[in-house]
């Protein structure tokens, strides 16, 4: 069935305004019920009907209205003066205020105020409402709570292709802003797609970096000025040292030209000390220091080569991979090396071979971070391989505290800038260590997970509070660390000194034993050689040195080679032994050691 | 004489322990008797109009019965009182821990 409506209209009335009219309703079609259709339909008496018994929920998104806000401020100048009262005559306001001194009101309201406003006073003077009662009591428990973190930010490499991040700085004021340099350190493991840019990140918002850094070649290492916010300066995979502020966009500033440069990756960079708060030196893995000043990085202003024969060989220097400034001794600084060697160097000496001052070894693979105690300057923090070392300045033999072995690779280390005792470690698998030697020597305070990939760079915030942690796959964790790990506790100072002296006290003693061993051994040594020297009479020649060593070596080839031929002739005789012992048929039981078979051969 | 009765109200105000000054203010937000400098009177007179008028007018929305007595604001180093009456206001700022 189908239901047509036809609606015609005159041609000539086309275009025309519509004339609306009421009218009554019209029927049109009628479709009464037809009782056979009903027949073919089927009743169904149990019906099933599926019925929720809680309530119907939706999910819905709304846009709210963006609410703007803007700070304004009042500069309060005097007002409110009647109109005939000029406030800048003395004269004329001070008539003003005499007449509104008479005025009944005032006087009356004043009394009234007066009585008020002595009973206010009167209650401060006689009790302190805010005072507080339980202080000391308080500062006892909050220390006793078990130590903890918690993960506040995480920052991800915004790229496709993930990179290593490889050095964090805080922003040196207000500590609301990290930077972060990325790049891949595996050797030939960067791809053509990998970005170069390193980023800035606002501490509050892990969804966009704050602002990109466009260098040349992946940033391996990246810090901030101390004297100047705006100011950044970090070292390429290249070698190459770039400046940048932030002022002035994402393109560096200065860069140093590719001759003049590091010939590795520049591993660590710090800013020094200096009246024009311009100054950095970096340090790489081609085995020199460089001295630069940022406003002029074609050159660099010094050179050091980190030769420990003191002759500045670059082909013998030692790889720097950490280095290490206190602002307070401004001439010394240290280098941490691949070797595993820790060299302490002072840039105010004579001569360059005066440069390097010591050397401390102790670690067996590279020396990734390097650190002096905030409070005890003398003690620094090193780590290299499984461990985590400390070692006192005095002391050039071994360290004075080390971790025990760890299950992983050690990667990054810091001391707490608030308490002198606690320091962190980031490992190869992903946890982070918070270590309080006052507390417990043997084993980290706290560890925590903080991911599943490695750890390689870790950066405490000045106020201690919070610790930003980088990992292999470009992802930067920001974890909160609690109150008792980050705020002084009473005696600590004094108590750590007290440790760091006992404890260099302690090695003191074993060097002193050790070097009177060696001086034993280095004299009776003399003496066989006296005894010796008798005989040979005089110095040797390489040649002479050679041969005899070659004497040597054959001689216990010879004597080895005997040994064998002999042992060969004893199985042979005893062979022989059991032949004869067979056919006399004398002797029941035979051994066989060669003694025994001479005695059995004579009888 | 009443006016000498006033300023003996407020010198034994300004005697009390702590007490570091005292403002009297019309009700055009002009000091009338201070024993601060003029500056500063000048503008704890007219920035404390502003926030003591509208914490009166707040406390008079809640209950229109009600009223203000005294408005006691603790800072870090004192604590400012203001007291409304007939259109003055009495400004005392004290030092409670001295």
């Amino acid at each position: 069935m189908e239901i047509v409506h036809v609606y015609t209209k005159l041609r000539a009335e086309f275009g025309r305004q519509c004339l609306f009219s009421d009218r009554p309703a019209e029927l049109l079609v009628d479709v009464l019920p037809d009782p056979s259709l009903g027949l073919q339909f089927i009743h169904k008496t149990p019906r099933d009907q599926a019925l929720q018994a809680c309530r119907d929920m939706s999910e819905h998104q709304v846009n709210t209205e963006r609410f703007e806000s803007d700070s304004c401020g009042i500069n309060h100048v005097e007002g409110g003066w009647p109109k005939d009262v000029n406030p800048q005559e003395m004269e004329q306001t001070i008539r003003f205020r005499k007449k509104v001194e008479k005025d009944e009101s005032y006087i009356n309201s004043t009394l009234q105020l007066g009585s008020v406003m002595e009973h206010c006073i009167r209650q401060n003077n006689a009790v302190d409402i805010y005072q507080e009662y339980f202080e000391d009591e308080e500062e006892v428990e909050e220390s006793q709570e078990p130590p903890f973190a918690k993960t506040i930010n995480v920052f991800r490499d915004p790229n496709e292709v993930k990179r290593t991040v490889t050095c964090l700085s805080w922003h040196p004021d207000s500590g609301r802003k990290l930077a972060a340099a990325y790049s891949c350190l595996e050797f030939q493991k960067t791809s053509k797609d990998m970005s170069l840019d390193s980023y800035i990140w606002d501490v509050e918002n892990p969804n966009r970096p704050e602002m990109t850094l466009k260098p040349t070649s992946p940033l391996v290492c990246l810090e901030y000025n101390p004297k100047d916010s705006h100011t950044l300066v970090g070292g390429s995979y290249n070698g190459q040292i770039a400046y940048w502020d932030t002022r002035r966009g994402s393109q560096p500033v200065e860069l140093s030209s590719v001759e003049q440069s590091h010939r590795d990756p520049v591993y660590k960079i710090i800013w020094l000390q200096s009246k024009t708060g311009t100054d950095a030196f970096s340090a790489s893995t081609d085995g020199q220091v460089l001295w630069w000043d940022v406003r002029k990085l074609s050159e660099p202003t010094e050179r050091l080569v980190l030769d420990p024969g003191r002759e500045g060989n670059l082909d013998r220097a030692l790889g720097a991979i950490s280095l290490e400034f206190e602002s307070t001794m401004p001439t010394k600084f240290m280098v941490g090396t691949e070797q595993g060697v820790v060299v302490s160097c002072n840039r105010k000496a004579k001569t360059p071979a005066e440069k390097i001052v010591c050397t401390y070894d102790g670690h067996h693979g590279p020396v990734y971070a390097l650190q002096r105690n905030p409070f005890f300057p003398k003690n620094f923090l090193t780590v290299g391989d499984w461990t985590a070392r400390i070692w006192s300045e005095d002391i050039k033999e071994s360290s004075i505290m080390w971790t025990k072995y760890q299950m992983s690779y050690l990667t990054d280390a810091c001391w707490s800038p608030v308490r002198p005792s606690v320091f962190f470690t980031v490992k190869m698998d992903g946890v982070l260590d918070i270590w309080d030697i006052l507390f417990k020597q043997n084993d980290p305070t706290l560890s925590l997970k903080v991911c599943d990939e490695a750890l390689y760079s870790l950066r405490v915030q000045d106020n201690g509070r919070l610790v930003a942690c980088g990992s292999q796959q470009g992802g930067a964790t920001l974890l909160e660390i609690c109150s008792g790990l980050s705020t002084l506790q009473k005696n600590e100072k004094s108590l750590l000194a007290a440790m760091f002296e006992r404890e260099t006290k302690r090695e003191k003693i074993l060097e002193a034993r050790q070097r009177e061993i060696r001086l034993k051994e280095r004299s009776r040594s003399e003496q066989s050689r006296e005894e010796e020297g008798g005989r040979e009479e005089g110095e040797e020649s390489p040649d002479q040195l050679i041969a005899r060593a070659e004497n040597n070596f054959f001689s216990v080839v010879e004597t080895e080679l005997r040994r064998r031929r002999e042992k060969e002739d004893e199985e042979n005789r005893v062979m022989s032994l059991i032949l004869y012992t067979q056919q006399s048929l004398t002797f029941c039981s035979l051994t066989f050691t060669s003694e025994n078979t001479k005695v059995l051969l004579l009888q | 004489m009443l006016l000498a009765e006033v300023e003996e109200t407020l010198k034994r105000i300004e005697a009390h322990k702590g007490v570091i000054g005292t403002i009297v203010v019309n009700a055009e937000g002009i000091p009338i008797r201070t024993n601060l400098d003029n500056s500063t009177a000048v503008q704890y007179a007219g920035l404390l109009r502003h926030l003591t008028m509208l914490a009166r007018s707040t406390v008079r929305d809640i209950d229109p019965q009600n009223d203000l007595i005294v408005l006691r604001i603790r800072t870090k180093k004192y604590e400012i009182m203001v007291a409304p009456e007939n259109g003055f206001l009495l400004i005392v700022i004290q030092n409670p821990c001295e």
